[in-house]
């Protein structure tokens, strides 16, 4: 049933304008940035083979372009998932799933997993930017890994907290901008938050903190390391917010 | 819960909603059998809707219980609603898909099985007269067409009780007509609810009928049994010289007169008694200048203007 929802959803993102006009667009911001540091590289390339140990091509070319993938996600994300709930309360066509034998939670769950496959596509055409120079040159495949599953978590908690923000209201344009204004809000002050709750001492908020701190659980991935706290971080926030979501909907059948 | 007859569709009992302070619905009991179609009545605002939103489960009454076919729909909601067709006062379309991929999406959602969604789709629409515009986009159909759309998704999967809301609203009248046709089919099969405006559709198609009116049942009778209640027990009568209105009230078997101006008057009896020879003896013997006298015709207008329009005012005068 989840899967019913999810292929639902799929096809309605494909049917509308506003998908394709945001994969081309943020193929076209980091297919020109990807370009742009390969091409700074080369010109660097007979300099770095004087250091000692150089950082690779990994590191100064494809470790940015996840960088700005991450940035541009943060706009495109709320974008696509404003309409998931947002519009089918405007256009009433939320009572289909109301009054079908489905539950809340797989409604959310089935929107959640169409809106991540839309994204997962995204990621795929991010990972094969640096996939192109295979041959070419040696590529850091475990860095390239970690900076893939890095977007993907960031990816997954921006989408949860977008898909609860269009259960908030029946405007897709309000719930695109809460949901944006939910992930800046958290970028800022989830890092302020953990940074001085951490030089206090007080380690347990401060973990807390970093839940909400989506920049801050990337960076370690983003150099490479597998810090399990950070993998588990996004995971709790996406969770979190879906758990709102479920609640919401539950909540407009109770109160009304 | 009691454990209702099998043949009980759904079952309702003092159910209640509240937004806020105020009383939507309140204590309101209801029955549909199998095989029967419920027709709900009432002015904007009785609570039509709010009580068909409770009845399947897009909204979660303050109190009381509902079952369909003996399950409870607050304990078991995706048991009960795979029995529940549903179209709202709005049909729940997807514009940007096709007729047949809609159906067979609505068909899937209700839990049927992959394989049978396909044949039920087309079996749904040719029930609805959509076989022909199958392969449209919803988005491009006329209202008349959206409307059978939304009717045919809330047959596809056979439910057992099929839930209307006004699914007459904005069609012509050989739309209408078909619609209706379509309703008194589905009422052999199924257990239909429907709500309206239209007095006459009622009269039509449903076997029972219930009127609300500020949220609570005010009448609740079979068609047979207000045709019962119909038989004239109304007389118009038009005087040229008028006695006092005391004096007609005075004949045996009068029980209220209205006088509507110009020597018109409304007069009731109790059923048993018909004084119309003797108003029309006493016209006669005492000059009032008869000139007109009709039996008036007790319509379900009649009942539901005077249950709905709170001046009962005719009644209260003995």
């Amino acid at each position: 049933m989840i899967f019913t929802i999810a292929g639902k959803e799929l096809r309605a993102l494909f049917t509308s304008p506003l998908a394709w006009l945001v994969l081309t667009v943020v193929q076209v911001i980091l297919g020109y940035g990807f370009l742009k540091r390969l091409d700074d590289f080369l010109q660097i390339q007979s300099q770095l083979a004087q250091l000692a140990s150089p950082p690779g091509v990994t590191e100064l070319v494809a470790a940015p372009t996840y960088a700005t993938a991450a940035a541009v996600l943060l706009f495109a994300v709320p974008l696509l998932a404003m309409r998931m709930i947002a519009e089918e309360r405007r256009n009433q066509t939320m009572t289909l799933l109301l009054s079908a034998p489905i539950s809340m939670t797989e409604i959310i769950i089935g929107k959640f997993i169409g809106l991540m496959t839309f994204l997962l596509l995204i990621m795929l055409l991010v990972l094969t930017m640096p996939l192109t120079l295979v041959g070419t040159t040696s590529l850091d495949i475990g860095l390239l890994a970690t900076l893939t599953l890095a977007l993907l978590l960031l990816t997954a908690s921006f989408a949860a907290v977008s898909l609860y923000s269009s259960s908030l209201t029946a405007q897709p344009m309000a719930a695109a901008l809460l949901s944006f204004g939910l992930l800046l809000a958290m970028l800022f002050m989830g890092e302020t938050a953990g940074d001085s709750l951490r030089a206090r001492g007080w380690a347990i908020p401060a973990a807390f903190a970093q839940v909400f701190s989506p920049l801050r659980n990337f960076e370690p991935l983003g150099k490479g390391m597998l810090d399990s706290y950070a993998i588990a971080c996004p995971l709790l926030l996406a969770a979190a917010f879906l758990i709102l979501a479920i609640r919401r909907l539950d909540g407009r059948r109770l109160r009304g | 819960m009691t454990s209702p007859a099998p043949e009980l569709t759904v079952s309702a009992k003092g159910l209640a909603r509240h937004y806020g302070k105020h009383a939507a619905v309140r204590g309101l009991d209801l029955e549909v059998r199998q095989g029967e179609v419920l027709g709900l009545l009432g002015p904007n605002g009785a609570g039509k809707t709010t009580t068909m939103q409770m009845l399947t489960g897009n909204l979660a009454p303050s109190a009381g219980e509902i079952s369909v076919c003996g399950i409870d729909l607050l304990e078991q909601p995706v048991a009960a609603k795979a029995r529940i067709g549903y179209l709202p006062e709005t049909p729940p379309l997807y514009r940007e898909l096709t007729v047949a991929e809609y159906l067979r999406l609505a068909a899937r959602l209700h839990r049927m099985p992959r394989a049978s969604c396909e044949a039920a789709a087309s079996r749904a629409m040719q029930r609805c007269g959509l076989s022909e515009v199958s392969r449209k986009l919803i988005g491009t159909l006329s209202k008349g067409y959206q409307q059978r759309v939304g009717i045919a998704q809330a047959i596809v999967h056979e439910p057992d009780l099929v839930i209307l809301d006004e699914p007459t609203v904005g069609l012509d009248p050989n739309q209408i007509l078909d619609i209706r046709t379509l309703i008194r089919e589905l009422g052999r099969a199924h257990s239909v609810i429907l709500s309206t405006h239209i007095l006459t559709e009622v009269e039509a198609v449903c076997d029972r009928v219930q009127i609300l009116h500020h949220g609570e049942v005010v009448f609740s009778n079979t068609i047979a049994g207000l045709r019962e209640f119909q038989r004239g027990r109304t007389v118009t009568l038009s005087l040229h010289r008028p006695p006092s209105i005391e004096t007609l009230r005075g004949i045996t078997g009068v029980s209220t007169v209205d006088a509507d101006g110009d020597g018109r008057f409304r007069i009731r009896f109790a059923p048993d008694v018909d004084p119309t020879a003797a108003l029309v003896a006493r016209a006669g013997a005492e000059d009032w200048g008869l000139h007109q006298l009709t039996p008036a015709q007790t319509s379900l207008e009649d009942v539901f203007v005077h249950l709905t329009r709170g001046d009962s005012a005719g009644d209260s005068k003995q």
